[in-house]
């Protein structure tokens, strides 16, 4: 017999907080894979919403190619605010 | 595109990753010796989970209250999430679940000798709690630091619920021991019957343990079987006067010039025997997970039909 699908599951820890990925697991359909979700990853009231997703539908970077895919974030150290330098008695800046 | 890059290459970029003590994670390369030992040491964990919901379900349906029962219920069912968190991470190897099953009721792959124990009475719900969960949490916790990703990031989760268990097993033998004199003994025979298999579960010695230097360098292992097992007795022997029991070692005693407990070493001929397959329950363990797994083969069939019509 073929193995069930696997889904990712991410939960929201609390409002107010982004979805985070907690796991993995197996389930015959979306329906399944959240009623386990809640079952593995939420017995002690972890969170406050699910989503699971199917693995083979997640487009991902691959490692291989981390340094030229995130290479353009490099060279714009401006983007960061401690690019800018002002005088230390400059208030709430 | 692809672009084959050498291995020497590969190796040298994993080695500096485990060098500055960052993670391994499952689409980086790894060498095949690193992946291997993980997959070993990951899924007989997995399975030591899975095979260590037996000995304490054995006591679910004649726990002695109901809170003691929705007790044991919900820490049996947590050994049940640590070997799904633990097969995730397994898988993320390149092993199915499927196999994973597969080798487990084959005898291809381990688990904790611990489980081959059996659990005569309610006392040993206690004990185990206390000395195995206690033991587990020694290996564990050095483990959330492991250099492989989804392997650290699955003990940070187990670590967290592991404390409950220690707690209940520790209260459970508080409450007897606060009972009749039948009852400390009960809690006596117990604690004598667990105290040096709970010993073996760091494993054998250093100087019989090959691999582990190979383990500390790729950074899986934090800690050598002996430190951990060090640790362990450290820990335990005020735990054990708190209580009231003894540890049935003659020669545990404070060294004051190593600032640690000096201790007798369990039978590790019995050890042998038990991993080889020869202890008390091997062949009873490894049945009953074969039955669960063949009598549910029904229910996977038919969600995985009911699934196909899509209408769920
Ligand atoms: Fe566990
Ligand atoms: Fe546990």
């Amino acid at each position: 017999m073929s193995e069930w699908p696997l889904y990712e599951v991410f939960v929201r820890g609390k409002r107010g907080l982004n979805h985070v990925h907690v796991g993995s697991l197996h389930a015959a359909d979306d329906a399944m894979a959240l009623h386990n979700a809640r079952d593995v990853y939420t017995r002690r009231n972890e969170g406050v919403s699910i989503w699971v997703v199917r693995a083979d539908a997640i487009a991902a970077s691959s490692p291989d190619e981390k340094d030229p895919l995130f290479a353009p974030a490099g060279d714009k150290v401006y983007r960061h605010p401690t690019f800018y330098s002002i005088p230390d008695d400059v208030p709430h800046m | 595109m692809t672009t084959t890059v050498p291995e020497d290459v590969l190796l040298q970029q994993f080695d500096a990753v485990i060098a500055r003590n960052d993670r391994i994670e499952p689409r980086d390369w790894m060498p095949e010796g690193y992946r291997k030992t993980l997959v070993r040491q990951v899924a007989q964990h997995a399975h030591s989970e899975i095979i260590g919901m037996q000995p304490e379900g054995n006591w679910l349906t004649r726990a002695p209250s109901l809170r003691r029962k929705a007790i044991l219920l919900a820490k049996v069912q947590d050994e049940a999430g640590h070997g799904l968190y633990l097969y995730s991470a397994t898988e993320t190897l390149g092993v199915s679940r499927g196999e994973l099953t597969e080798m487990l009721i084959e005898g291809r792959q381990k688990y904790s000798s611990i489980f081959n124990y059996p659990t005569l009475s309610f006392a040993d719900v206690g004990t185990i709690g206390w000395l195995v969960d206690g033991a587990a949490i020694c290996n564990q916790v050095p483990l959330c630091r492991t250099s492989y990703g989804p392997y650290g990031r699955a003990m940070i989760r187990i670590c967290k619920e592991e404390s409950f268990h220690q707690r209940q097993g520790y209260e459970l033998l508080m409450t007897m021991m606060r009972g009749t004199d039948e009852q400390r003994a009960m809690v006596q025979e117990s604690v004598d019957r667990f105290w040096w298999p709970a010993l073996m579960m760091f494993g054998p010695p250093d100087a019989d343990s090959p691999n582990t230097a190979q383990s500390m360098a790729w950074g899986i292992k934090r800690n050598t079987n002996d430190d951990l097992r060090q640790r362990f007795v450290d820990m335990t022997v005020p735990q054990a006067e708190a209580l009231g029991v003894t540890l049935p070692d003659p020669e545990l005693r404070w060294n004051e010039e190593r600032g640690a407990h000096d201790f007798g070493q369990p039978d590790w001929d019995e050890f042998m025997q038990v991993v080889q397959g020869n202890g008390p329950c091997n062949r009873q363990r490894i049945a009953h997970r074969r039955r669960a797994h063949e009598d549910g083969a029904w229910v996977r069939d038919a969600a995985t039909a009911f699934a196909a019509r899509g209408t769920s």
